[in-house]
This record gives structure tokens, sequence and C-alpha cells, in this order.
């Protein structure tokens, strides 16, 4: 035992500390931006994604109610009223039945009206039940026609408008594609690439030197952290200029939003790829964890739509929780000590996913 | 002289039941170039990998420069470098990177430039790994277990698929590093490789070393170190008994062909020669060589190490077979 001792090395100074995790970390950054599909699908698409449906949402999507009055022997009368009075809200025109039924129908118009054939006789309303403007075009038609005749309101009313900053879809849509992109970046960025090294017998590699393993996972979570601030910032930035979007909250609230929200993705992908040896499997396990998220976890409508008694269980999901908290802190400006159950969510998913996935993973 | 590796006793049987290795003992001396051989399944890379401190053996006891891996793991790490069977590096990496991430994990790693230089690799040093051949990329792999200025080197497979001419620069490499007081465990199923390179050699076969010693020993073991092969045609040469020829240690026929081991071939050829025209055969082709590992693992295995096509492309004992084409009337 004492004569294969190993020779004099202390005197000489070693590499410092930090040397492995470093090296580890930029090795990482270099790898993902010379892949240039890496690229695309972090940066680009997201801010295409938000680009598109920013555009397509800008203004609510039927500012004016389309009209189709039956050509019948009291349409001129229904007509006259409607384009008089109707003014921008009410686009109206006469057409044949069949022709203004498919057109209802198809969803090219909100309305048809079949105007009474005698006086005395019910005018005919045909709206879809399914879409809810053409009820809007039901009662604004309604409430032109009634008034025209003769209709008073007996109490007296006076409309006060909320001017809309933060309340338009953009403004929810764009901190929803940033939690979003957090998770996609998250568990693709390290679930994927852990599997896609131990498929290529890299992790056995690294197991054989003297790498401390916690600097690894640390390079890889920092990788995270490093992209969370460009997503961040392109997302941000962009909804800032293209579609004036009003941040509230500091940057270093968002930032730390953010960071959280990166660490615990990172955790969840680090869960998933703790065992899976192929690549094709690990695919299969992130699709369907991120599935459930995408649907209920608010990224392009509120989840509030689901019934009641989910809410409990969707608000515990961790997307859920990182969109309801990045939207609190960059539309309202809510201090993060506001918002301390949405953090608990997420610092409860990072302990659990990380203290499992160092028990089971396999470097082999 | 100290030993850098030793086991007694290893034995690693896999959760499905298979038995990997069955009781191996090793002891491998510092400054050794050690030859693992055997074919695939052996339990070679299962060995390997179990002195290396990446498997756990069911039983037995390992010892590397006197530490064993379940008090001195990260000891002992620092000692060892490592080029494993089919890792695939970061083909977005430069080769320049790759070995810095490496000299990164080891407290006293090696100069890159003089590793970069000593496996004839500068020129290519900012070059992506993507980019390179299957002979570069074997020799970076060599280079991140050089990187670490390691005291033992663990090659496992390290020259498959390689040409011939990226195989002598690799062995030179091995020798360069043995010759700086350098521990080298290899394992290989190239014979000639193991020939060329080994000290020692251990020879397994299902989980077990069949054989153990320096290429020379395990070829006299074979108690006559020339091979005299030929081909019979136009007798059933099947009634005569080659080992009544004086000289001859060992005989196998298959058919015609026909294989005879024997010390002193000129002592012998004549004699076989009488024999044969005496039982009326006719001798359609003739050949001695000297005998190789390959006759040794045959001998041991009943089996050939490659079989017929698997090793294609790869090295055949050069210019050591000296063929005598002779018409027997």
């Amino acid at each position: 035992m004492s004569a294969a001792a190993p020779p004099p090395l202390a005197a000489r100074r070693g590499q410092p500390w930090w040397a492995a995790y470093w090296n580890l970390l930029s090795a990482r950054m270099k790898e993902m931006f010379r892949e240039r599909e890496v690229i695309f699908w972090i940066f680009v698409f997201p801010l295409l994604l938000a680009v598109g449906l920013g555009v397509a949402f800008r203004k609510p999507r039927q500012a004016t109610s389309k009209v189709a009055v039956v050509s019948g022997p009291g349409a001129a009368q229904v007509l006259r009223a409607l384009g008089e009075a109707g003014g921008a809200k009410v686009a109206v025109k006469s057409e044949g039945q069949a022709q203004a039924m498919a057109g209802l129908q198809s969803g090219n118009l909100d309305l048809v009206v079949i105007p009474p054939a005698k006086p005395g006789d019910a005018i005919r309303y045909f709206s879809d039940p399914e879409r809810p403007e053409t009820w809007l075009a039901r009662e604004r038609v309604q409430h032109l026609l009634q008034t025209k005749a003769g209709r008073r309101d007996v109490i007296p009313v006076r409309d006060l408008r909320v001017k809309g900053v933060g309340s338009r879809y953009i403004d929810f849509l764009i901190p929803g594609l940033l939690g979003m992109n957090l998770m996609n970046s998250g568990m693709w960025g390290v679930g994927f690439a852990i599997v896609e090294m131990r498929q290529r017998k890299l992790l056995k590699r690294f197991a054989a030197t003297p790498m401390r393993r916690s600097d690894f996972l640390l390079s890889l979570v920092s990788s995270r952290l490093i992209l969370m601030v460009i997503d961040i910032a392109l997302l941000l930035g962009c909804g800032v200029l293209v579609f004036h979007i009003q941040v509230r909250g500091s940057l270093w609230t968002i930032a730390l939003a953010g960071m959280l929200g990166a660490f615990t993705f990172a955790g969840l992908g680090l869960l998933t790829a703790s065992r899976a040896q192929k690549i094709e499997s690990v695919s299969g396990l992130i699709n369907t964890v991120m599935m459930p998220m995408w649907i209920f976890s608010g990224v392009f409508f509120s989840y509030q739509r689901f019934p009641a008694v989910f809410l409990p269980l969707i608000r515990l999901l961790p997307l859920t929780a990182l969109n309801d908290l990045l939207r609190a802190v960059i539309l309202q400006g809510a201090p993060l000590s506001a918002q301390l159950g949405r953090i608990a969510v997420m610092l409860g998913w990072s302990a659990v996913t990380f203290l499992l996935a160092l028990r089971w993973f396999r470097w082999r | 002289m100290s030993s850098a590796i030793s086991c007694r006793g290893l034995r690693k049987v896999y959760p499905g039941g298979l038995e990997a290795v069955r009781g191996l003992d090793l002891e491998i001396a510092a400054g050794d170039c050690f030859g693992l051989l055997g074919p695939n399944g052996a339990g070679k890379t299962t060995t390997i990998e179990i002195l290396e401190g990446l498997l756990a053996p069911t039983a037995g006891e390992v010892s590397i420069f006197g530490r064993n891996w379940r008090q001195h793991a990260s000891e002992i790490r620092q000692w060892l470098g490592v080029s494993l069977q089919e890792t695939r590096l970061s083909e977005q990496l430069t080769v320049r990177e790759t070995l810095a991430l490496f000299a990164s994990f080891y407290r006293f790693p090696r100069d890159l430039d003089e590793v970069l230089n000593s496996l004839q690799l500068q020129e290519k040093r900012d070059t992506l790994l993507g980019k390179l051949s299957g002979g570069q990329r074997q020799r970076v792999a060599v280079a991140t277990a050089l990187v670490a200025a390691p005291r033992i080197l663990f090659l496992d497979e390290p020259t498959t698929g390689l040409d011939p001419q990226s195989r002598r620069q690799l062995w030179q490499v091995i020798r360069e590093f043995q010759q700086q007081g350098g521990t080298v465990l290899l394992t290989t199923h190239y014979l000639d490789e193991a020939e060329r390179l080994a000290d020692r050699i251990a020879i397994m076969d299902l989980g077990r070393i069949i054989a153990q010693g320096t290429p020379q020993q395990l070829i006299d073991s074979l108690h006559g170190e020339h091979v005299i092969e030929f081909t019979v045609a136009g007798q059933p040469s099947g009634t005569v008994d080659w080992l009544s020829i004086a000289g001859v240690n060992r005989a196998q026929q298959r058919e015609g062909n026909v294989q005879l081991h024997a010390a002193a071939p000129h002592q012998v050829l004549p004699e076989l020669l009488r024999v044969l025209e005496r039982a009326g055969g006719r001798l359609e082709r003739l050949s001695t060589r000297q005998a190789t590992l390959e006759d040794v693992f045959v001998q041991l295995t009943g089996r050939r190490l490659h079989e017929e096509g698997q090793d294609e492309g790869g090295p055949h004992g050069d210019g050591q077979e000296e063929r005598i084409e002779e018409a027997a009337s």
C-alpha cells in the first residue's frame, strides 16, 4: 500500500476549482450556438409565434357585426333602419335566404335577419349559439330595430370604460409564451441533451474522469439560466417594441421570476432524462409531461375556462404557477412578496424533481 | 516490481442473470503494457470497466496502485486516462476545446499543445470534431485520455475500424507513453496488435482468463512455433497418421486441409513429402509460417478469433507468411 504512493504533486499548483464548471458551461454554450436548428427553436420560433398570434388577435376580431337581411317584402325597411343607425357596428347587406344561411354556417356572417312578411309578424334572427360574436350581432340588431320602432330604455345608464393597458390579448399572450418557452427550452435543453450524451456514451466517459458530478449538473442548469435571460429580453423586447406592451414590474423582478421558471423546468427536464437510454424514448416522455401544461396552464387562453373543480389542480402545475407569476409581475407590477403561493409551487417542484433526479440519475 | 493494477476473484453478474466475468485474477505491473484479448462477448469490456471504476463488481477485489475504488475513488480517477469503446465526443467542439474540457477535470493535466503534437493533431486543433475522419477522431479520443497525464492508460479497442497507417500512429503513441513510465491496459481483438504492443497478454473467453503470459510464452505453449499448412488431393488422406512423422507435435485435419505444428519445419518437410508419396496423395498447396496468437487462441477455444468476414480490412500478419508452392507428382 505504501510503496505505490502517487508522485509528489502536492507542491505544484493545481487548476482553480471552477475550471471544470467553467469549461463545461462554455462547451455547452458553444455546442448550442453552433447548432443552427437550436437557434431557430429557442429564439426565432417563439418570436414568430408571438408576432403571428399578436397580429392575428391584435383587435377584437369582430369589431363590426356582419349581418344579412334576407330579401323579401319587409327587407327594404329593415335595411334602411340598420343602415341609418348601424354606423360602424353593423355592416348590413341583402341576400337570398339560402346564400345567407350558408354564410352564417361558414362563419362569414354573424347574423341572418328574416324580416316580417306583413306588419305584426315576428322578425326572425338566425344566430349560432357556438359563436359568441353572433350573440353580439343579435343584441346589436335587436337594439337598433327596437329603438327605431320606438322602444325607450327605462333606467338611465352611463357607460364607463377601462382603457385597455394590460388587458388586450397580446398582453395576455406574451407572458404566456415566455412561460411556455422557458418550459420548452428547459425540458429539451436539459432532458434531451442529457439523454443524447448518454446515448453517445459521453456521460460514461465523463464518469471515468474526476469531474465532479455537481459541476456537470450545475453547468447544465446555468446554461438554461443564461438562455432564459436572452429569451426574456427577446420576447419582452418584441412585445414592447411591436405591440407596445407596458411592462410594469422591474426587470430585476421579472428576471428573478424567469430564473425560478428556468430552474424549475431544468429540474423537470433532469428528472425526465434521469434514466432514459434513447432519445426517442425521452422525446415521448418530454411531450407527455409538457402536453397537459400546454392545454391547462393558460398559455394561449385563460385556464379559468375549465370547470372550477379542476382549478386547484391546474394551479399546482408548474407552468400555471410560472405563467401566473409572470403575468402578475410583468403586467401588474406585483412584487414577488405578493406571489408566495406561486413561488412555493415552483420551489416545491424544483426540490422534488432535483432530489429524485439525483437519486435516479444514470451515468451509463 | 510494484503492481499498478491487481484484482482477485472478480465476478460480475448483470441484473438479467448474465455472468459476464466469472472469477478473474489479474496482476499488471507498473510500466507494463498489458493486452486483454478475446472475442466479442468474452467479458473484456466488463472487466476493464470494473477496473476503471465505472461498474461495481458482484464479487472480488480491485486495487489500483494499492488503493481501492470504495474508499479512494476520487484519488484513483486522477491517475487514470480512459478511452472507452464507442464514445462519440461532441461534434460541435473543436479538437482543442474538447481537450481543454477534459483537461479541466484533472488537477494536474498535461499541456494541451504537447498532447496535440504527440498525436499529430496540431494542424486540426481548430477543426470541429464533426469534420474529422474516423482515424482522427479516434486519436482525439486517445488524446482526451492522455491529457489527464495519467499513470495508467486504459484503451478499449483503440484501433477498431482504423486504417493501417492510423493504427501504426496510435501504436507509436502508446509506446511513447509507456517509455515515459506509464502503464497501459489495452483490449483488442486484433492479435497482431497485442503481439506487437503488449509485454504481457491475457486471453479471455466466456468471462474467464484461459491463458496468460508474454506473447512468446503463449506461442511456445503450442509446443512448436511453426505451422505447416497444406492441401492434399487425389487420395483420401484421412488414413495418414501425421503424428507418425518425426518432429510433428500436433496435427489438425479438415477434409483435404491439414495443419501440422512443429518446432523445426526443415526436418519435417522431407519426411512429409515421402509419406505423401507413399500414400499416393498429390500436394496442391503448401505453406509454412510462424505460429501466432491466433493459433494459440484456436487451440485454447477451438474457435477462430475472427469469424469469416468479420474483420474486413483488418490487419493480417504482414510478411510473416512464406509460401512454398509445390507441384508434387
